[in-house]
């Protein structure tokens, strides 16, 4: 293992220099990039990406990985943003996940997207570790966008319980996801449970998930928990449910239970009398894959989404 | 008459509307022009341009052919809670169109704003750069429509119209949607976030009387407007600093400059010093100008307009 400055952001007045460090496993080929944090409140991301350090430390000690790999995990980039509790650049509230590929003659937050894309390319995989726009709970899962580049049959060798495949909207063109792919990395971005908080057990599921996908790939010899079959579908495919009515959610089912067609999934109630205002049940029967977190919930609002099957 | 546009409950006892001032003359149906702002909610220099328009329109309404929609704020959450995107929403409301019913209420809202002004013969988007940067009057247009826009922005009289390049990510904005379904709009920027400059609004006013006066829309004889300089006539030069810290102008807004002018420093509270001496990179007219003192490494502080096209 090696720990590596990669660059140091110097960008704000009266701040002091924030040093942003990748770690080195194995050889120096280019093999696999692992992008933590971006966004000042993916607290979960930070920790997927420090546990994975933490157990390819010993793996390496142990002598486990092949000759091969050469993986760079960068825990976080967001110190900026995470240090003030801000979830974007703390001067002008841009996203640097929406900056990719970057430009280094332009705005801060291009300069400091092509500072991190500098250090992540010219990889043969990418795993970035990343949040929904909407506060919500997924089922852990791998995303691939249809780019017309993806490699979405490589999703099935994280051993996760789903692949989707999304299909990319304008905004997604400026993500690191993407400009990976165009850049001819394998990107993939991997989703679990938490965002703001810390939810170890879905983490460590992430984490042997990016193990297996080495294993796999014979870069790693390792005994892991095995995988599980992973279902691949369209992001398109799925039920989406959503609030005709204001108030308090209360979620009656959650991310990974099986629901049968007509049950309860959610109740809006008033906020005054709690008087239940709407119920949303499902018209199919199948596993919650993503449920909102918000407590308050406006109308015309997605409130969970379900795959079939 | 104020009339809703659409609209959504929010969860606790308010309802999230969009409304809009429908002031219609003569053959009401016969054309249409909708003048909207507000789509962030720090810029204020359209509040003036649609108080001062119902207004001046009241009076000519006798002689007005056709119907003018304003619409004063597609955000009104971020406008009253002096925030520029859509508070508890994680997007920038110019990054949600066309909208769509099957996502989120902002979504759901942009939808509905969409389908109000598609099918008007001309849509006016005001902006106001934003807190940091300080406009002259000018029109942007996406090249991909720039043959069709061109001839209509000329009557706008704005100082300066840029055509600039088609990046896929500004497919999320509302001015791109509804040219795409065959809606004109015309994205107007000037001045400065959370301020009002009066005399721009006033020159806008007089350039939406002039459009309306092409469009057949008011029976008053035609003064002509003074031609905008196009971007395509010249070359955009841009200054960014390379160190943060307190920003001091040495030129003034729409001032002409000379290459390798002083445009200003970034100057170091803490020493005394001169941090860095920002120069223009090439001859011509200072049309963005930094407002907001305080500078990242990277933050943009002026855009010069000069030379021949490169």
């Amino acid at each position: 293992m090696k720990k590596e400055l990669l660059y140091t952001i110097s960008a704000m007045p009266y701040r002091q220099p924030i040093p942003v460090y990748g770690w080195r496993f194995g050889g120096p080929q280019r093999m696999l990039a692992v992008m933590g944090a971006i966004r000042g409140d993916e607290y979960q991301q930070m920790y997927i990406a420090a546990r994975l350090i933490h157990r390819l430390e010993k793996l390496e000690a142990s002598g486990a990985l092949s000759e091969e790999a050469g993986i760079l995990v960068v825990p976080c980039a967001a110190q900026s943003s995470m240090n003030v509790s801000r979830r974007f650049w703390p001067l002008d509230n841009t996203d640097i996940n929406r900056m990719f590929p970057g430009y280094e003659d332009g705005e801060t937050t291009q300069r400091l997207a092509h500072r991190v894309f500098h250090a992540l390319q010219g990889y043969h995989w990418g795993i970035h570790l990343t949040s929904l726009y909407l506060p919500g709970d997924f089922v852990p899962h791998i995303r691939v966008m249809k780019t017309g580049w993806q490699k979405e049959d490589e999703g099935l060798d994280f051993g996760l319980p789903y692949l989707i495949i999304r299909s990319p909207r304008p905004y997604d063109t400026v993500t690191l996801n993407y400009n990976w792919q165009v850049w001819e990395t394998h990107a993939f971005s991997l989703y679990t449970k938490e965002n703001s908080d810390i939810d170890p057990f879905s983490a460590e599921m992430a984490v042997d998930s990016i193990l297996r996908f080495l294993a796999c790939h014979e870069l790693l010899q390792a005994e892991l928990p095995p995988g599980q079959d992973t279902i691949s579908f369209e992001e398109s495919r799925m039920a989406t449910f959503y609030s005709t009515q204001a108030g308090i959610l209360f979620p009656q089912k959650y991310p990974g239970d099986k629901v049968a067609a007509g049950e309860v999934v959610a109740r809006i109630l008033d906020p005054c009398t709690t008087e239940v205002r709407e119920e949303i049940r499902s018209s199919v029967s199948g596993e919650v894959f993503f449920l909102r977190s918000a407590r308050l919930l406006p109308e015309h609002t997605i409130v969970c989404r379900i795959i079939p099957g | 008459m104020l009339q809703e546009v659409v609209s959504a409950q929010l969860p606790v006892g308010e309802k999230l509307a969009i409304q809009k001032n429908r002031i219609a003359g003569a053959n009401p149906e016969a054309r249409r022009i909708a003048v909207v702002t507000g789509t962030h909610g720090d810029e204020l220099e359209g509040q003036y341009v649609a108080w001062k328009l119902a207004r001046l329109l009241e009076k000519k309404r006798d002689r007005l052919h056709g119907t003018v929609d304003i619409y004063p704020a597609l955000n009104p959450l971020g406008i009253s809670t002096i925030y520029r995107g859509l508070p508890g929403f994680d997007l920038d409301m110019n990054r949600i169109f066309p909208g769509s019913s099957t996502e989120t209420m902002y979504e759901y809202i942009a939808q509905g704003i969409v389908q109000d002004i598609a099918g008007a013969d001309l849509c006016i988007d005001i902006h106001a750069s934003n807190i940091f940067l300080r406009e002259i009057p000018q029109i942007r247009i996406n090249e991909k429509n720039a043959q069709e826009l061109l001839p209509l922005a000329h009557f706008l009289n704005m100082d300066f119209v840029w055509v600039h390049g088609a990046a896929t990510v500004l497919e999320s904005t509302l001015a791109y949607s509804l040219n795409d379904i065959g809606t004109p709009t015309l994205v107007v920027e000037m001045g400065v976030g959370m301020r009002i400059t009066e005399s721009y609004g006033n020159q806008l006013i007089y350039g939406i009387f002039a459009a309306m006066n092409h469009l057949g829309m008011l029976d008053e004889p035609y003064i002509p407007v003074a031609p905008p300089i196009v971007s395509t006539d010249g070359h955009v030069g841009f200054v960014n600093a390379a160190e943060s810290g307190i920003f001091l102008p040495r030129v003034s807004h729409v001032e002409r400059v000379e290459k390798g002018q002083t445009i200003g420093i970034i100057s170091n509270p803490f020493t005394g010093e001169i941090s860095e001496k920002l120069l223009s990179p090439i001859s011509g007219m200072v049309f963005t100008l930094r407002e907001y003192p305080l500078v990242n490494e990277g933050s943009l502080i002026a855009r010069v307009l000069g030379g021949a096209a490169s």
